[in-house]
Order: C-alpha cells, then structure tokens, then sequence
C-alpha cells in the first residue's frame, strides 16, 4: 500500500499534537508526515516556557515521548524554514531550494511577537519572548550586563496581559527587577474586569513587581555604552533600565497562506472552516495561524482541539470545530488567575456575584443568567481553588447556593457536584467527565496514574487533577473497589493500624517488626515510618538501637539535606525569643564555618552549607553555649511562632511569648505523621498568624482560644476552633490530647488539616474525644504525653557525648576529614550559594566556604 | 561478591575493614580519587555503586535508605527518592523524574572483594 504524504509546516505545540494523534490513531499507516521544523529543536512547551528560568533544561520542556520522532513514518525536519507554496504542483519549498511534495499540507506556523513600532526598539537590550531562544538570549544579555554593570539590572515589560506578567516573572528569576508597563487601564484586560485588575495588581505589586497602567511607551532610550537604557513614556516621564521584553501580543505567521493566495481574515490569519479546511482542499490550517469562526485563537487549548479534527477528517470522521474555549487558568508569579466562559457578562440580563478581599488579595466573581440558576462564566484572582469545579458547570444548573463557590474555603459548605458525562474535565485536552469516569469502569485504571494515561486528563497544564481524582474516587467508590491503604509492598496495613499493632506487640525493632506485620527488607517508605512510630511510642534517641538505619538521612544526620548534598542546621529558639548573646553565639559559628544564613519563617535562624563531617563540630560549639537541636529536620514539632504579646504590645492581653516558649519546650522532640507547627497570639489582631497553623493559641481577655488543623503550603487551611476562653492548663491539656490522638491514627505525612477532614465526623467527633472524653482515652494520652516530655533529652548533645555514633559523620570511610570534593559555591550578596551547572562550568568556583573553621 | 579473595592480581583498593560498617547502613568511600557508596546489608553481603546521585548531581548514595524491591536489595536516594538495584544498578522507580542533563538514570556497580574482613574495591570490574 502506498502511504499518503502529509507535510506540516510549523514545529510548534500544535505540530506536536496532530503528528501524535495522527500516528495513534492511523493504525493502517495510511499516512507518511514530514514535520518542517524552523527551530532547531523537537517541539517543546512552550507554554512553560518560564520554567527554563527556574533551572528547567531545554530536556524538560520536550512534549510527549519523544520516540514520536523515530517512528518509520515520522520525519522531523529542524532548521528548515519553509519560504513558499506552490499549490498547483503540490510542493513546499525550503530555505536552500529543497522542495518537499505533499498530498495534503498543513498550515500550523503558529504566531510571531508582535511589537509596536517604537523608537530604539532595535537596541541591543530589546528582546521579545516567544521561543526557547528568545529566553536564552534574555538570560544571557542580563546576566552579561550584571556582570558589566556591577548592580542589579533594571527590567521593564511592555505589556501588561498573560504574556507580559509571565516575562516579568522570568526577569525576577534571573534577579532583576521588573516593571510591567501596560498600556490598557488593568493588567490582563482581556481575562479580568477592573475588580480582578486591581486585585491582581495588589497581588504583583506585593512580590516586588512594578506596575503602571494607562501608559503609552514612547521611546526607548539608549544609555551612554549605545545599549538600552531607559523608557520615555508618553506622559513626559523617564524610567531607567537595561532591558526590555515586548510582550504586546502576537500575530498570525500567515505569509506562505497570504503568498499562496489561500484566502486571509480581516485580521490576518488563514481562513479555514469548522473542519479546518482552507478552501483549498488539500490545505489545512491549525493553530494560532488558523483565522477559524472569523478569529485567531492564541491558546493551546482551541490549537490542540484543531489538530485532531484535522486527524480525525484526514480518517474520515465527521467532527466539526465546537468553538473555542478560551477559558483559561494560569499562575503568574505565583498568583492564580482564572477566567472562563462569559467573564465580562456580556449575555442579556446576566447577573454578577462578586467577592472582594483586599487585605488578602482575593477577588472572585461569578456571571449568573437572570434568574441566578445557570453559570455563565466568572473570573477568579488570588485563589483559583474552585476553578477545576467551575469551569466544567459553565451553561449548566448551579446547584445551592453559589455564594458557596466565593467565600473562602470552609465558610459555608459548597454544593456537591455530580458532573454530567458530557462536561468537559480537562480542556488541554479534550477529556469529558464521562471518559474519565469509562477509563476507571471500562478500562479498569485504579489509580491516577492509569487515569492520566489511558484519557490524558491532566497530562498538559494540570490544573484538573484535582477534579480527576474527585471523579475516579466516586466511581472506586460505587462499584465498592477499595482504594488500598497499603504502606508500601513491605506493609499492606495503613500505618495507624501498623502504630496499633506495634504498641500492643511491644515490638521495638524493625527485624521484628517486619517479621511479625510484613514481608521483605523494607524501603524508604516504611522504614522511617516505623522509625517514626517506635520514636512516638518510646521516646529513645532517634540513632538508638538498629534504628539509625531506619531513619531518612535528615534525621540520621540530624540535620536538613539540601541540593547539593551538605546540610543546614537550626538551632532551637523557642517561641522566637533570643538573647544578644545567643544572636551572637550563632553568628559567630556560622561565621567561622562559612555558612550561609537566612531567618526562617518560624522564627529562628538556619545556617546552610555544612558538610557532613562538620555537623558534630558545629553542634559542639552550640551545645556548649546552651543550645539544643530545633528538630527543623524531622516530622516532629519545629516551631512555636508568636507575637510579642503584653509583655510590650500595647495591644495584647496575654503573655504570648510565654506560652509559645512553655508549648515548644513541652512539645519539643515529639515525633509526629508529619511536621507539626504552632503558633501563639497576643490578642485577636493575631499577628502570628496561629490559625495558619496545625495548633493556633490566641489570647482572649478570659484566657486562650485553641485552634486546630489549620495548615500553610500547598492547600492553605485555616485552623477551626476546638475550645474558647480557656485557662493555660487547659490549653496544655487539650492540645496534649489533640496532638497523641493525632499522632496514633494519621496516615503517613498526612498533616492535621486532611487528617481533621478526613476524620469521620470530623471535627465535631474529634471535640467529643479529646475535650469530652468519649472513648474514654483521655488518662491514656495525657500519660503518653506525660512520658514524652519527662524522658525528652536533647538528641545533639546525646551524640556528641558517644564516640559510635559520632562515627557516622566521617565524610569518607578512608578519608574521614576530607571534603567532598565536588561541592563548589559562588558568592552572592556577600554570603556563599551552590554554583549552577553553568557556572561550574564556565566560571572559576570558590571551593572551599570563604573562611573555614578557626577553632576547634 | 564474596567469592574467592584474588587480590593480588587486581586493581583493588582495600577500603575498610567489614567492623566498620553498620548493617542496612551505607559509607562513603573515595576510591582512586572517585566516590564511591559502599553497604553491608543484613544478610551480610557487601554492595558498591557510584555515590553519585544521577538525579540531583549530588555525591549522596551512601546516605539513603537501604530496601527491597522484590527480591532485589535496593538503595533509595536521600534527595528526590529514586530507588536503584544493588545488584546491577538499574534505576527501578525514577519518581517522574529525569537524570541530570549528561547523567544515565542507571548507576555504576563496583566490584566488592571480601578478604578475611577486609573490604577491597575493584574500580576496573564495573558493570
């Protein structure tokens, strides 16, 4: 059989995703395609592209696997750009004469930067921001000039919409700073109303970006040395700085269509129909370069949507284009922006139901039809949480109360949502609620993992999963398949029935334990978790007995391990209250060892950079001034943060340092699921921000109110009360019971706040256990408790008082003093940091931490 | 592994003495200028395999986790917790995770020759 040749011109996304699904789903190999690609490289994502800033390599952008490109039947071709169509004899022609004849050709050029005509735009120091090389020569022209310069390099972004917020995130990662200039009255004015604007430019403005709306760029200037070197702005004003990124939008690569005579839209793009036919019928067109409905669409989206129409037609099938769904999520500089559906309520009659927070920078704002019952649209800035829920509902009945949907999390209960089979889950890539639902009925996937694979749901920008996972859960649950709660292979029992099992076995080695209640030698999984729950139960020393084995290498060293293999130490400071000396006594070691230092976010100070045959030297000198290990490093308390209360604070009614010093110090050292933090206030301003935390004191003018299962991270909670207006020992007693109750049942690095969710009856059910009593466990946790702060001993100075344990911090067995010689450090703001792989390569590296240690 | 001591004829590098090293635990070793992590699991063989961790770039093996996957003794790196082979140092979980640019996912195994207690390394009999 003779195949039919397809040639696509462009090697962008798109590209990307037609050859995919044409070669999934041409099973007979019908069809050859010959990709001509202008970039010298494989498709990438260009979506996150701003993660090659965060260290990502040109490796990790690549789409899909890349053997796509080493199928008999795939030809990429790089660094070929196609300069003309001759449709009447079938053949594009190539950059050096090459011609490639097609049977049917595909248009999927994708878009240029567009840049307004501006003065100076031509100087060294412009640049725009749409491919790989783009950023690279961005990276490169800042680091250059900082090195030149000898300060920090200025940045400006022209352009103030998805793109240009993302181009001034990429200028702060590589250390500038960044003005965005927007020549609309918002930022993202195509996304977000004024309301969101003003929310979202709070929010940037906060992460040290400047913004200036409703300004016109005029000219860029160039400095004394011909590059650039400041903006004159139509107002009058100047602005210095060394680099600009245009970031004003993007335009259709139309040319070959336009040249071939292919018909164009008013405003560029070639015109195709719902099946992305040009009226050429062997031309397609997909993708940004396609003018579809009477418009470009610049997203991923609707681009991927038109490459498998296009497949699908070239097999004979019928679909036709739905219309574009230009709903989009994004995190810019780490705020969540989301905007979907009829987001500036433009239909007839339609209502909007905002909620504003400015203190906390959250604006969201759903558009309801006239009778409030159907969702039209909304646009969500600052918490984007229920975007996944949404945006699927868009045209569909809103059931409850859709207050529900913008007030935080927890006020009111949100109404539960059984999606229809049709509604679209993830619009990356086209999966409906029914597909994921038949992927876990039909085709057996019982885990996300499978999910993703078999509909590649969430497999793109991701923002879904959680939506998938909700859908999957459901349908485990219906056709009554148990979602295991195995361990690891090692254990197929949780781990709070393994803490059961092994406080009543009165088990208390791993050997044993594993005999008894596993199978095998046990992994990186069980081992510490065991580890964890012998330490819960017992209290001994963390290296005691065969356990040093068990524990991860932060608690077998005592110490944080970072990137580069050496560790950061904390020393406790219980409730962030340190003497001049003990300020001191730390800087003065982490000055003599070289170490880097940083205030961390619970009050105390971390010193970076030590190896590891230094720790027991670093920690003999702070043992010996009197401090004692911080547990930064293990799942146990770290820290107790708290505001400076009435001892100072005009404001505060309680002591709340006080407390915070008497709560570190009873909880020091308790090895818990998961890291476990507290937070004290003085008064109800609550300036340490307890309720971000698992247990949050607050004072009130009776006494304290405790709060629990509150939780910063990933999925910030707020605590929920458990008691009001108690005394000091009450608080004791509680969050004693609240704290073992919590340490016995939890699943492995499961933090309160899911733990508390997950509760059956929640939080209601766990007040009745650990306030009222109820199982009748109270006497029980209370003398565990009890016996963990009687038996507490400060783990570092246990070891430097035993020469076999101290044994284990030798660098090299044969060599037990020597540095490891692959660490490699560059100074920055005169402390050290690791050298990147760059500069390793490059530049010289100092080796060695600028000074080393001067006593012993 | 434990077969018969030839360590005259080899290129072997007498390291340590078994009493140095703790069962389920790992050392680091430089051997000819090179990193080495080097474990004595439970049942009392003795593994070697490159201590540098492809997926970080940093020289960390001999501190992660000693296990097993299967039948297969295992060491699982501190970092981002990859899972290698003792045996032929495959990597068996990668945590969706890629090597470090110019790094293969799999680790080097060394040679391990065991001398009335002595623990020699062979760098010339990698696999």
């Amino acid at each position: 059989m003779t195949t039919e040749r397809i040639v696509v011109v462009g090697g962008g996304m798109v590209a990307h995703r037609f050859t995919e699904a044409l070669r999934a789903r041409d099973a007979e190999g019908r069809f050859s395609v010959e990709v001509l690609a202008e970039e010298p490289r494989a498709p990438y994502d260009r979506v996150a592209l701003t993660s090659y800033f965060k260290g990502a390599s040109p490796e990790d952008l690549h789409l899909g696997d890349p053997a796509l490109w080493h199928d008999p039947l795939v030809t990429l071709h790089r660094d070929t750009r196609a300069t003309g169509i001759d449709r009447d004899r079938q053949v594009v022609e190539v950059e050096g004469g090459r011609e490639f004849g097609y049977d049917h050709l595909v248009l999927a050029t994708g878009s240029y930067a567009w840049t307004p005509p501006t003065a100076g735009s031509e100087l060294p120091g412009v640049f725009v921001y749409r491919t790989l090389d783009d950023v690279a020569a961005l990276r490169h022209y800042v680091q250059e000039r900082r090195e030149k310069l000898g300060r920090t390099v200025r940045g400006a972004v022209i352009g103030g919409g998805l793109l240009g917020l993302e181009a001034a995130g990429a200028l702060q990662e590589l250390g500038a700073t960044s003005t965005v200039i927007q020549f609309a009255d918002r930022l993202m004015n195509l996304q977000v109303d004024e309301g969101g604007g003003e929310a979202l430019k709070r929010l940037i403005e906060n992460l040290g970006v400047t913004v200036r709306c409703s300004t016109a760029t005029q000219e860029i200037k160039a400095g004394k040395d011909g590059h650039v070197g400041s903006l004159l702005f139509a107002d009058g004003a100047e602005q210095l700085c060394d680099v600009v990124v245009f970031a004003t939008g993007v335009r259709p690569r139309d040319e070959l269509g336009k040249e071939s005579g292919l018909e164009m839209g008013a405003r560029g793009g070639v015109v195709v129909d719902d099946t992305c036919l040009t009226a050429d019928p062997a031309v397609s067109a997909i993708g940004e370069v396609a003018c579809i409905q009477g418009a470009c669409i610049g997203l991923i989206a609707p681009g991927n949507t038109m490459a498998e129409i296009a497949v699908d037609r070239l097999l004979g099938g019928a679909s036709t284009f739905p219309g574009a769904d230009t709903a989009a999520k994004l995190k810019l500089l780490g705020v969540d922006v989301a905007s979907f559906g009829d987001a500036f309520a433009t239909t007839p009659g339609a209502l909007e139901m905002v909620y504003a927070d400015p203190v906390n920078g959250v604006y969201k704002k759903l558009v309801l039809t006239d009778d409030a019952s159907t969702l039209l649209g909304g646009i969500l800035v600052g918490d984007a949480s229920a975007y996944a829920s949404l945006r699927p509902m868009v045209g569909a009945h809103l059931p409850g109360d859709p207050a529900g949907w913008l007030l935080p999390e927890g006020a009111i209960e949100r109404p539960n949502v059984d999606l229809p089979d049709e509604a679209g889950v993830c619009s990356c890539n086209n999966v409906s609620a029914g597909s994921i639902r038949g992927a876990v009925n039909d085709h057996d996937c019982h885990d996300l993992g499978a999910v993703k694979a078999c509909t590649k749901a969430g497999t793109s920008c991701g923002s879904c999963l959680p939506l998938v996972k909700k859908i999957m859960a459901t349908e485990l649950e219906k056709s009554g398949i148990e979602v295991s709660n195995a361990l690891c292979e090692h254990f197929s029992i949780s781990r709070a029935q393994l803490f059961n099992a092994i406080k009543v076995s009165e088990l208390t080695t791993f050997t044993e334990i594993i005999d008894r209640f596993g199978t095998g030698r046990g992994c990186d999984i069980c081992k510490p978790t065991v580890g964890s729950i012998l330490a819960s139960l017992y209290n001994e020393h963390v290296l005691a007995g065969d356990r040093a084995a068990l524990q991860d290498t932060n608690d077998r060293m005592m110490a944080n391990m970072q990137k580069d293999g050496t560790y950061s130490v904390v020393p406790r400071i219980p409730g962030g209250e340190i003497t001049p000396e003990g300020l001191i006594t730390i800087g003065e070691v982490a000055r003599d060892f070289g170490l880097y230092t940083k205030i961390t976010g619970g009050q105390r100070i971390d010193m970076f950079g030590a190896r590891l045959e230094e720790l027991p030297k670093i920690w003999k000198r702070l043992v010996d001034e009197g401090f004692e290990s911080g547990h930064a490093y293990g799942k146990s308390l770290r820290t107790v943060k708290s505001c400076v209360g009435s001892t100072w604070c005009r404001y505060g009614v309680q002591d709340s340092v006080g407390m915070a010093i008497a709560l570190e110090l009873r909880y020091r050292g308790l090895r818990s699921p998961h890291k476990l933090k507290l937070g004290v206030s003085g008064c109800a301003r609550e300036c340490a921000e307890a309720r971000g935390k698992d247990v949050g004191v607050i004072a009130t003018d009776n006494g304290w109110n405790v709060y629990v299962g509150g939780n910063g991270g990933f999925t910030p909670v707020h605590a929920q009360l458990l008691v009001e207006d108690v005394s000091d020992e009450e608080v004791f007693r509680v969050i004693d019971r609240y704290l073992m109750y919590y340490i016995r049942t939890a699943d492995r690095l499961q933090r309160t706040a899911p733990w508390q969710q997950d509760h059956e009856g929640g939080l209601d059910r766990i007040r009745e256990i650990v306030v009222d009593d109820s199982l009748g466990l109270g006497e029980e946790l209370d003398a565990h408790m009890s016996r963990h702060i009687d038996t507490y001993e400060d783990e570092w100075k246990a070891v430097l008082s035993d020469p076999v344990r101290l044994r284990q911090f030798a660098s090299f067995v044969n060599a037990p003093d020597q540095p490891d010689p692959s660490l490699a450090y560059v100074e920055q703001r005169g402390q050290r940091r690791p050298a990147t792989p760059a500069e390793r390569e490059n530049g010289p590296v100092l080796i060695a931490p600028t000074t080393l240690e001067v006593r012993s | 592994m434990t077969a018969a001591p030839d360590v005259a004829s080899s290129a072997a590098t007498l390291v340590c003495r078994v009493e140095d090293l703790t069962p389920d635990l790992g050392v680091a070793a430089l051997v000819g200028g090179e990193q080495v992590a080097i474990f004595l699991l439970g049942d009392g063989s003795v593994h070697c395999v490159q201590n540098l961790d492809p997926f970080s770039g940093a020289y960390v093996l001999s501190r992660g986790i000693t296990g097993s996957r299967g039948e297969v003794p295992t060491i699982a790196s501190p970092l981002y917790k990859q899972v290698f082979s003792l045996v032929d140092g495959t990597c068996l979980v990668t945590m969706d995770k890629s090597p470090k640019p110019g790094h293969a996912p799999d680790l080097v195994v060394h040679t391990v020759r065991l001398d009335n207690g002595a623990v020699w390394i062979d760098l010339a009999g990698d696999r």
